[in-house]
């Protein structure tokens, strides 16, 4: 591949949801480094404790600092969350590219297969899921990449249809190109931008799910903590007007709202 | 302009005044696409806007109807359409504008119609947005004008789908519905370029008629010179967005004054480029692709083994090394589909290929590599054939790597010089490149796996005139330095001349004539092949109605594909000349004096 092919991909990532999520990623990994106190120390008497100086986002129903809490869950929803659409669409996108390739039987049994997965509302695939075999990170990331997996499916494989029916797909075939190299050479290059935007997407599905798993008391369980348990465990904050239940259920409002209006402002644009 | 003294002018119905559009892409700077452009045209004219693509003339031709692309504007200058200052209209009052008093006939009718609704629903739609008359009056009156138009029965024609209609007919009720309002103004956007030759003849002369009946002001936009000369009074002709040059069409066809308008006739005019045309002595050279007895067709086999519906019936077809074979007819005809089981991406029931003496399976997926290799398809829209994520050298090296050859730098540069583009072009992705450029790039890629015999497929027929003319000449050189055979598919009759070593004429899937191109001056041919030579346009204002003189009123409405296989002539239904015998047996192939073998029942002095 020559630098003026990768220098296309690049350009094919939407500049200010690229951007956003750089931004996430960053505070995932650097989040805890940056964190004043240890996640699980109590570090004041007082619970539910405002907004100070030295607690910058008060104190949670322990006497926590709910700041490096914070950080921690937000570091552990992004990641979690990322590498569950991550796997999603590396799946969805592949297997939804060689179905339109194939056609036929091959495209008849992926979609069946992907239309029964997508079937079943997504929470409650998820908590047989978490029923079935534990709360733990690797389940919840499977559980996710599987539910998300179909709906990467259907985006790429209408996406791919309308390529693979273009003359440059058949003098690749005729030229005798195995599927693997149509896939990844003449088809992939030519659906990125609505893919990464279907990536984001998936993404803000994923935080949704897994926060709500969290605030049922299903996700992730103590000591980790992400954004939808430092919800659950607040809660009683509420009636304090305390931030430690406000700031974690704000994060989950920005992340998922700032990164679909990103999203959607990158639309309609002409090629 | 001053009026000449003496003479009293009408105002002209439409008045463009240096006309300034601009357009951008995407945040890129704005760059004009018109630049000062002023014409008038007077009450029941018609003007043609001649030039090639990105001439500007589709645009005028919008702005006139206040109507400018996404990411175009009218920047400047002044438009007045019957009265009416077109540049200073609010949307209301343009959407009051358009349809009632002028009307546009587009490109591609087929695309225009909504595949869901029936016809007249559609044809009477301006008429009753506008308010203009009721709907029985409405369906009258397109009634009338399908009458005028010669469609086929047109009292039931309207409760028809789009899908059930050809390319002719469809841009003919286009015309119906442009007209339905009675407008006073008539665009017409290469309203025939998209249709056969001899379709395009029955198009033109229904717009003549109606035109004769109705009376309207017109403005005729083509890059074609002979469709200008048999429809236009006068005539502009641009070259990005400026007026080139501007006169009556007598004058600009017959006495250019520009350089540029006389580059454009000269590109117009056919002329031979072939000049290593061979003597073909067939029965001595081995063919390198031999073509026998190919039928392909499909709805499985009916009763006597055959498919019920055929589209290539018993076609034969030898092209020897080094010659360049020619294939022509109208769409439908089979050509394509001759050309796409040759390349091993249409199966076939029966009859075979060989190529250099071996068997072709008819699957691409069941050839040998050096098979694969050797045949090589380019096939017509160079926008859907090349990668648009793929860098021109990337999509050269490849072909290079794939096949075991060294894909160096100076290899690629060589293959682009070959089609003479400059090597500094492979770090171009095709979007960035013209027609031209992308067909050229089309052809390097095929001559990449260095192959003993080309298909081409109607290569030129996307391209404007000077570009096509330049395509063909590149062919006719590579022929000369790399000694391939050239298979050519088109329904171009001048292309096919200019180039072809021997032409095979198809006819709803039978080959009626196969025919060395000298031969194609002298009669005698098969009736359907000088039916297609008398269709080419040619450059006399009379032209036209010596044709339909010449046909008379013989109607055109059978369909190619519906003549039952096996049983009589094929083209029985619309011969001029037929005689009893056509309908019931099928005619046997002779040879003619000049070496036409011709499949038809009467003899040399019948069809001289």
């Amino acid at each position: 591949m020559t630098v003026a092919s990768l220098a296309r991909w690049w350009a094919a990532i939407p500049r200010i949801p690229g951007a956003l999520i750089l931004f996430w990623l960053l505070l995932a990994v650097l989040g805890p480094l940056l964190a004043p106190f240890a996640p699980g120390e109590v570090v004041s008497r007082t619970v539910f404790a405002p907004i100070s100086a030295h607690h910058l986002l008060g104190t949670d129903y322990l006497g926590r600092d709910v700041l490096t809490r914070l950080l921690c869950g937000t570091s552990s929803t992004v990641l979690l969350c990322a590498t569950a659409t991550l796997l999603a669409c590396t799946g969805g996108v592949f297997l939804g590219t060689i179905a339109a390739l194939k056609q036929g039987v091959t495209d008849t049994l992926l979609s069946r297969f992907m239309d029964g997965v997508i079937s079943i509302p997504s929470l409650l695939s998820a908590l047989v899921a978490v029923a079935a075999f534990g709360s733990s990170v690797p389940v919840l990331v499977l559980a996710m990449s599987l539910i998300y997996m179909p709906g990467s499916y259907r985006t790429s494989r209408m996406l791919a249809l309308s390529i693979v029916r273009r003359d440059f797909v058949l003098a690749a075939r005729m030229r005798g190109e195995k599927a693997g190299y149509i896939v990844l050479r003449e088809v992939l290059p030519n659906m990125m931008g609505p893919v990464m935007a279907d990536v984001g997407l998936r993404f803000i599905y994923a935080v949704r799910l897994l926060s709500n798993l969290s605030f049922l008391g299903v996700g992730l369980q103590p000591p980790l903590t992400d954004l939808g348990s430092l919800t659950r465990e607040n809660l009683l904050g509420l009636v304090y007007g305390a931030p430690a239940v406000i700031a974690p259920a704000l994060t989950i409002a920005v992340l998922t709202v700032g990164l679909n209006l990103a999203l959607d402002s990158n639309r309609g644009e002409p090629d | 302009m001053t009026a000449q003294s003496g003479i009293i002018q009408p105002p002209p119905l439409i008045s463009v005044r240096n006309l300034r559009l601009t357009g951008r892409r995407g945040r890129g700077p704005e760059t004009p696409i018109v630049d000062d452009v002023s014409f008038d045209v007077a009450e029941k004219e018609m003007l043609a806007l001649i030039g090639e693509s990105g001439s500007g003339k589709t645009s005028i031709a919008l702005a006139l109807t206040g109507y400018a692309r996404r990411g175009c504007r009218i920047a400047g200058g002044n438009i007045r359409v019957a009265g009416y200052d077109v540049t200073n209209m609010s949307p209301a009052e343009l959407r009051a504008f358009r349809g009632k008093t002028i009307a546009y006939i587009a490109q591609n009718a087929g695309a225009a119609f909504n595949p869901a609704l029936p016809l007249m629903d559609q044809v009477i739609e301006p008429a009753l947005l506008h308010h203009i008359m009721p709907r029985r009056v409405a369906i009258e009156r397109a009634i009338f004008l399908f009458e005028l138009m010669a469609l086929p029965s047109p009292g039931t024609i309207g409760t028809r789908y789009p899908h059930e209609l050809s390319g002719g007919q469809l841009q003919r009720l286009m015309a119906a519905t442009a007209l339905i309002t009675g407008p006073e103004m008539v665009i017409f956007d290469e309203p025939t370029t998209a249709l056969d030759v001899t379709t395009q003849i029955e198009v033109l002369e229904a717009f003549r008629t109606v035109r004769r009946e109705e009376g309207f002001t017109g403005v005729y936009v083509t890059h074609d010179l002979a469709v200008v000369a048999q429809m236009a009074d006068r005539a502009v002709v641009l070259k990005n967005g400026v007026v080139q040059e501007e006169g009556t069409t007598e004058q600009i066809l017959s006495a250019p004054r520009h350089a540029y308008t006389q580059a454009l006739l000269a590109a117009n005019t056919p002329q031979i480029r072939n000049d290593t045309a061979q003597v073909t002595d067939s029965g001595k050279a081995v063919p390198v692709l031999d073509v026998r007895d190919l039928v392909v067709g499909y709805g499985g086999a009916g009763p006597d083994g055959r498919p019920r519906h055929t589209i290539l019936s018993n076609v034969s077809l030898p092209v020897l090394p080094g010659e360049t074979m020619g294939i022509i007819g109208e769409s439908g005809c089979g050509k394509s589909t001759l050309i796409r089981a040759i390349a091993g991406i249409q199966p076939w029931t029966s009859g075979g290929i060989t190529f250099e003496g071996e068997a072709l399976a008819p699957r691409i997926e069941a050839r040998s590599a050096s098979q694969r290799r050797h045949i090589q398809l380019v096939a017509q829209n160079a926008d859907l054939v090349l990668n648009p994520a793929m860098s021109v050298g990337d999509t050269l090296r490849r072909v290079l790597t794939f096949n075991g050859d060294a894909a160096t730098e100076a290899e690629i540069g060589r293959l682009l010089d070959m089609v003479r583009l400059p090597s500094v072009l492979a770090d171009r992705f095709p979007p960035e490149l013209s027609g031209g450029q992308k067909q050229r790039v089309n052809l390097a890629r095929a001559l990449a796996a260095r192959p003993r015999l080309v298909l081409c497929d109607e290569i030129t027929a996307a391209l404007d005139t000077v570009v096509a003319a330049a395509i063909l000449d590149l062919m006719m050189e590579l022929k000369r330095e790399l000694g391939i055979a050239w298979l050519f598919v088109t329904h171009d009759l001048h292309a096919l001349r200019s180039v072809c070593d021997r032409v095979a004429v198809l006819y709803a899937g039978h080959r009626v004539e196969f025919t060395p191109v000298s031969a194609l001056e002298a009669p005698p041919h098969h009736p359907y092949t000088r039916r297609l030579e008398n269709s080419v346009p040619e450059m006399r204002a009379d032209w036209l109605s010596e044709v339909i003189d010449r046909r008379g009123q013989t109607s055109d409405t059978v369909s190619a594909l519906s003549s039952s296989p096996g049983k009589g002539c094929c083209y029985a239904a619309r011969c001029p000349v037929r005689i009893a015998v056509c309908e019931v047996s099928v005619p046997p192939v002779w040879r003619s004096p000049a070496g036409a073998l011709i499949s038809c029942h009467l003899a040399t002095q019948d069809l001289s």
